[in-house]
């Protein structure tokens, strides 16, 4: 087995253009799961369960089936509804909707730790439900959420590499196309490998000092 | 026109493949259960060298996404002269990776157990190997089993990444059938339920043990 890092010099453009497209592809999807996760968790907050329930089924699928399955109903069943979506546009949004679900649930388990005692009181004041959830809900939670948030955020990183599979243009896929051009798999594979691996340390690494940051904050505000 | 004919249709082959994902999960699992026994003993140990393997061992296969493992296990195994059935490098690979989660996991029930136990094992006369099978195993298990369910029905949605790499699996079948047939929508539909089943049942038997559990500690 011979290992030729030319190939990877070579190709030096169309890794980096891979490498841009899969962060923005996660930098999206991560983004719009955040804002679907909340607004679900927000609705299922306020509303009865009549409006809940349908959310909860949206919840409760996304999260007990394949990403790849809803990649595929979205990509290739998405025309029977007219929405003829490139595989772009489809997997960033299979992306949100997939992570929005997790988020949602995460939000969720947000809300239930702030005491009650706060929200009646806040009431009391007569202060608005939905102002109660931007003022006084949200800020503590996102304290004690952003573990769970940051992790979330990682894992859906990971998952940027499925899209390779509806053919979008990310790392992933274009290593596959030098692969099987070049026929240099090793190489190229394992320099995929390497960058993921980096690119995640390097999340988790910032996401940790984000933490010990929130929680000094935390320390101050109880003294 | 939904069709629902093509779903009746296509189901009893839908649910044969279903069981090859079924058995490459939890076969994965279970071999993965091992591989993060081990790991997660490694990495609690005194040994350095250990720490060190079971770190990085965590970090790689947690750290890279499961579809790169896996096209890295189909195109490369062949290049250092292992020329596996790709069913069983594709059943290696997420065995390989479940156990890192899994050692992840049973760290924390591992840190659980009142050292005065493991204490008490050891004056017994219990070697190592039976402490950690008798004793921790038990144990972490039982501290961590809803993360443990959790774990096994992420790896039964994850199997469907192994069609990517030419296994024939649920996903796998469902392309065939929804190229051949021109029914894209139908069949992935079906499929997403069936996987929606497997994972139902996984946790709903994972609630009855955990009661079960409960019900003999509080004996």
């Amino acid at each position: 087995m011979t290992f030729n890092l030319a190939i990877l010099t070579d190709n030096w453009r169309d890794l980096l253009d891979g490498m841009v497209l899969t962060v923005l592809i996660w930098a999206g999807g991560t983004v719009m799961g955040l804002a679907i996760g909340l607004m679900v968790a927000v609705v299922q907050l306020l509303t009865n369960r009549w409006i809940a329930a349908p959310l909860n089924v949206y919840v409760a699928v996304m999260r007990g089936t394949p990403f790849l399955i809803q990649l595929f109903i979205i990509y290739y069943g998405g025309p029977f509804f007219g929405l003829d979506l490139t595989p772009m546009v489809a997997g960033v949004a299979g992306l949100a909707l997939y992570g929005g679900a997790y988020f949602s649930e995460i939000f969720r388990a947000g809300f239930v730790s702030v005491p009650p005692g706060q929200i009646e009181a806040a009431r009391m004041m007569g202060i608005s439900r939905l102002a109660i959830v931007r003022h006084v809900q949200l800020p503590q939670m996102l304290v004690i959420i952003l573990p769970a948030l940051a992790n979330m955020t990682v894992l859906l990183s990971k998952e940027t590499a499925v899209l390779s599979v509806i053919t979008v243009n990310e790392l992933t896929s274009v290593v596959q196309s030098i692969g099987s051009t070049t026929f240099a798999f090793a190489e190229t594979l394992l320099f995929l490998a390497l960058v993921y691996w980096a690119f995640l340390e390097i999340v988790t690494a910032a996401a940790r000092r984000l933490e010990k940051r929130v929680g000094r904050f935390m320390l101050r505000t109880q003294n | 026109m939904f069709n629902t004919e093509i779903i009746v249709k296509s189901l009893p082959m839908l649910l044969q493949a279903s069981v090859w994902t079924v058995v490459y999960s939890l076969t994965s699992v279970a071999i993965g259960f091992c591989i993060g026994t081990l790991m997660c003993a490694a990495g609690l140990s005194s040994s350095r060298l250990g720490r060190g393997v079971a770190a990085f061992y965590v970090s790689f296969f947690r750290g890279v996404p499961l579809l790169v493992q896996l096209l890295i296990s189909y195109y490369c195994l062949p290049l250092i002269g292992l020329n596996v059935p790709s069913s069983v490098a594709a059943v290696g690979t997420l065995a390989l990776c479940t156990g890192a989660y899994i050692a992840e996991i049973l760290r924390g029930g591992f840190l659980g157990i009142p050292p005065g136990l493991i204490e008490a094992a050891r004056m017994v006369g219990l070697s190592r190997a039976q402490i950690l099978t008798r004793i921790e195993v038990p144990m972490a298990v039982r501290f961590t089993l809803p993360a443990l369910v959790n774990e096994t029905t992420m790896m039964v949605k994850a199997s469907s990444l192994i069609s990517v790499v030419g296994v024939l699996e649920l996903t796998r079948l469902a392309q065939n059938i929804a190229t051949s047939t021109f029914q894209p929508l139908e069949i992935y539909l079906a499929a997403g339920a069936i996987y929606f089943v497997i994972n139902a049942v996984i946790s709903s038997a994972g609630t009855l043990v955990e009661g079960r559990f409960k019900a003999e500690t509080a004996r």
